[in-house]
């Protein structure tokens, strides 16, 4: 018998019993379900944190593209003057801002990458952004490890990166792949074809088909990655999501009038685009899997994957921790403290829930 | 600065976002609000719903332990709490039966579902508590066990390969059942509390409380709370993990007027004025557990369920789980304190482009 599923004291006469155990009957209501309430109310005092961050080569909208998600100036494009020269190296800039809405309140951050791809040799121009990802978990592992801990740890991991394709109308370009094949690993991606009011809805259709079958012959695995449904609804409504990504998205911070009625979009001579309508655009489809739908999925596989995964890694690489799966060396407690038997243990994967259902 | 971290803005922070600020800067930079400048409405409000579909599908754990002398009516009213035969009574004792030599902890696990939401409760209990001749470090068997479920968690926490979700059988309320003499706390008592206040959330109730006149039940709780405090004992909510105004408010109100809670258990239904209540039946009339004119198991049935659950378990977390394991880790081999885990320093991360900052 496993050490570690004997109860760990030798006075303890039951464990508990087993999660399958079926829900014992009840002579009235007990006022369990308060807890969602205690729940919402220790969130809505907390507020949330969400890092955004968003690649792709300038000119693609991406400034625009956040300022059309969160409804606000987040970002203020700066285009490089006449005459500047295109930065030499990828540059990072992160900005933070607070928003509140309906008392609940969201500390966003928004990394862009200014500089992604508009070299003449872009050569592992992806490892700068690999290179952030990953001194964010590591901040974040430093902090976990550390013997006196902060009760809440700031969180700067990235939650989501919006990858930005441009709308060439053919399929993804070697950078595109070649990037997107490492970021999967690290990061969840969630791929978007740029300036989509530049294609026909036909031409629309052929490019993300295009794109779905480059990401398959690369085993790219973009967000919602198909290994992480949890339920049959999730995979319902994740292969929806699926069929639909890359995203083809327009993005406009302008309000014009249309039948009486603000909205944001873009004013041509043809016609007014408006973002937030289906028939123009996929925008609402992109807010809603990042905000309205799954901005707590994204960030749990981050945390439960993503982080881990990489903690797993640093973990195993450092000379002062045993390699493999198994504890890190945690000498047994003095006698007189504790008794639980000191063994080293393979443990299931992160992404293993087996007891998480009740 | 740091290299690879983002330009360090001057505006507002959201200081409930991070409680605990350290010297590093841990976030990007600091927040400023952008809520005036909203252009319409963007969703961040449904993370809440989010959540909320998350817990119900993941249920919850919660476990509580119930200690003090035998036939104080612990087991009872436990299932008098959750409504259901949670808690195994003890056959009606018999002669040929000995009282246990030492303290045993049995505990038993149920799954409760209640409009959606499932709980995994596990009951913890003590028979044998104080019913020795000699009753000197009777605790230690109780302390012993809430440090293996801590000793648990913190060997799971550490695992290189880490569960998902790992599971809690950390103890996150010690209901200790004070007797009902009406003078004061026995030593024993006192000394129980005095160990355990500080590894445990306590929350000390009047077991049988209907042998008693409302005068000297308020009397003897005055009684209580002023011995409690003369002998620096620090019953759940403490006075120092009060998180905001209104949390000091609310729990100054449950400190100084409701604890300790005066209570009556019962798992027998009563017809009373036409409706079915729990109650005891005597000839001078039906003591309703939930009647707050009868007794005060109402309060510390919102209190513990409805009100404080997910604090109990947050302190636990937070306070109570965090100390211990910074003391084992300190105490780990007699290696320095704070150097990261365990005692141990990561090496540094393997060199990789890094992005600058601004």
């Amino acid at each position: 018998m496993d050490p570690l599923r004997r109860s760990p004291s030798p006075c303890l006469s039951s464990q508990p019993s087993s999660p399958s155990t079926p829900p014992c009957e009840m002579l009235g209501p007990v006022g369990i379900e308060a807890v969602l309430d205690q729940l919402k109310i220790k969130a809505m005092k907390m507020g949330f944190e969400f890092n955004i961050m968003v690649v792709g080569q300038s000119g693609l909208g991406k400034s625009t593209m956040v300022n059309t998600l969160f409804k606000s100036k987040v970002w203020k494009s700066n285009p490089p003057g006449l005459g500047v020269p295109t930065p030499q190296t990828l540059q990072l800039h992160s900005l933070t801002h607070v928003i509140e809405e309906k008392g609940v309140k969201l500390k966003l951050t928004v990394t862009d990458t200014p500089g992604f791809g508009d070299q003449i040799n872009n050569d592992n121009c992806w490892d700068p952004i690999l290179g952030y990802i990953n001194e964010q978990y590591e901040q974040y592992l430093q902090e976990e490890i550390l013997i006196t801990r902060q009760r809440h740890i700031p969180d700067t991991r990235v939650h989501c990166c919006v990858y930005f394709v441009p709308p060439t109308g053919h399929c993804l370009r070697p950078l595109d792949i070649e990037f997107l094949q490492r970021l999967c690993r690290t990061v969840n991606v969630v791929p978007v074809i740029a300036r989509a009011d530049s294609l026909t809805m036909e031409e629309r259709e052929a490019f993300r088909r295009r794109i779905q079958q480059n990401l398959r012959t690369h085993c790219i695995d973009v967000y919602p990655q198909m290994c992480f449904d949890e339920d049959i609804n999730d995979k319902i409504l994740n292969s929806k999501l699926r069929d639909r990504i890359p995203f083809a998205v327009v993005g406009a911070d302008q309000e014009h009038l249309v039948n009486g009625r603000c909205v944001l979009g873009r004013k041509t001579k043809w016609g007014i685009i408006e973002v937030e309508n289906m028939a123009h655009c996929e925008f609402p489809l992109l807010r809603d899997l990042l905000i309205r739908s799954h901005l707590q999925d994204l960030k749990d596989i981050t945390h439960n994957i993503h982080y881990e995964n990489y903690r797993v890694i640093r973990l195993n690489e450092s000379h002062l921790l045993p390699r493999g799966p198994g504890w890190v060396n945690l000498a047994p407690a003095s006698p007189g403290q504790l008794t639980t038997p000191r063994t080293f243990k393979v443990c299931r994967g992160a992404h293993d829930d087996s007891d998480d259902e009740f | 600065m740091s290299k690879g971290l983002p330009e360090t803005r001057t505006d507002a922070a959201m200081s409930e976002l991070v409680p605990e600020p350290r010297p590093k800067p841990a976030v990007p930079m600091k927040p400023m609000s952008i809520n005036s400048n909203l252009l319409g409405y963007i969703g961040i409000d449904t993370i809440i719903e989010q959540m909320r579909k998350k817990t119900m599908k993941t249920g919850f754990d919660f476990n509580i332990m119930v200690v003090g002398q035998s036939g104080l009516g612990k087991s009872t009213l436990v299932n008098t709490l959750f409504k259901s035969q949670v808690s195994r009574k003890a056959s009606s004792w018999n002669r040929e039966e000995k009282i246990p030599k030492t303290v045993e902890i049995k505990a038993i696990g149920h799954v409760i579902e209640e409009g959606g939401v499932k709980m995994k409760l596990t009951v913890i209990d003590t028979p044998g508590f104080g019913d020795q001749i000699n009753n000197e470090n009777c605790w230690e068997p109780i302390e012993k066990y809430i440090n293996e479920q801590y000793e648990k968690f913190l060997k799971e926490e550490v695992n290189i390969a880490r569960k998902k979700r790992i599971p809690d059988t950390r103890v996150h309320c010690c209901l200790y059942f004070i007797s009902p003499t009406g003078h004061s706390l026995r030593p024993l008592d006192l000394e129980f509390m005095k160990h355990l206040s500080k590894v445990v959330n306590i929350i000390p109730v009047i077991a049988k409380a209907d042998t008693m006149t409302l005068e000297e039940k308020s009397e003897f709780k005055q009684r209580v709370r002023k011995e409690l405090e003369v002998n620096g004992i620090e019953f759940y909510p403490q006075k120092e993990f009060d998180e905001d105004l209104e949390d000091k408010t609310e729990n100054d109100k449950i400190r100084q007027e409701s604890m300790p809670f005066a209570v009556v258990g019962s798992d027998k239904e009563y017809q009373v004025n036409g409706k079915r209540v729990l109650g005891r039946k005597t000839p001078w009339g039906i003591i309703e557990v939930e009647n707050l004119n009868h007794c005060e198991f109402a309060l510390l049935r919102d209190f513990v369920i409805r009100t404080h659950l997910q604090d109990l378990k947050e302190v636990t977390h937070n306070i109570h789980y965090e100390t211990y394991r910074a003391k084992r880790l300190n105490d780990n081999g007699g290696l320095p304190p704070g150097e990261g885990l365990l005692g141990t320093v990561l090496p540094p991360v393997p060199a990789t482009p890094c992005p600058t900052a601004e």
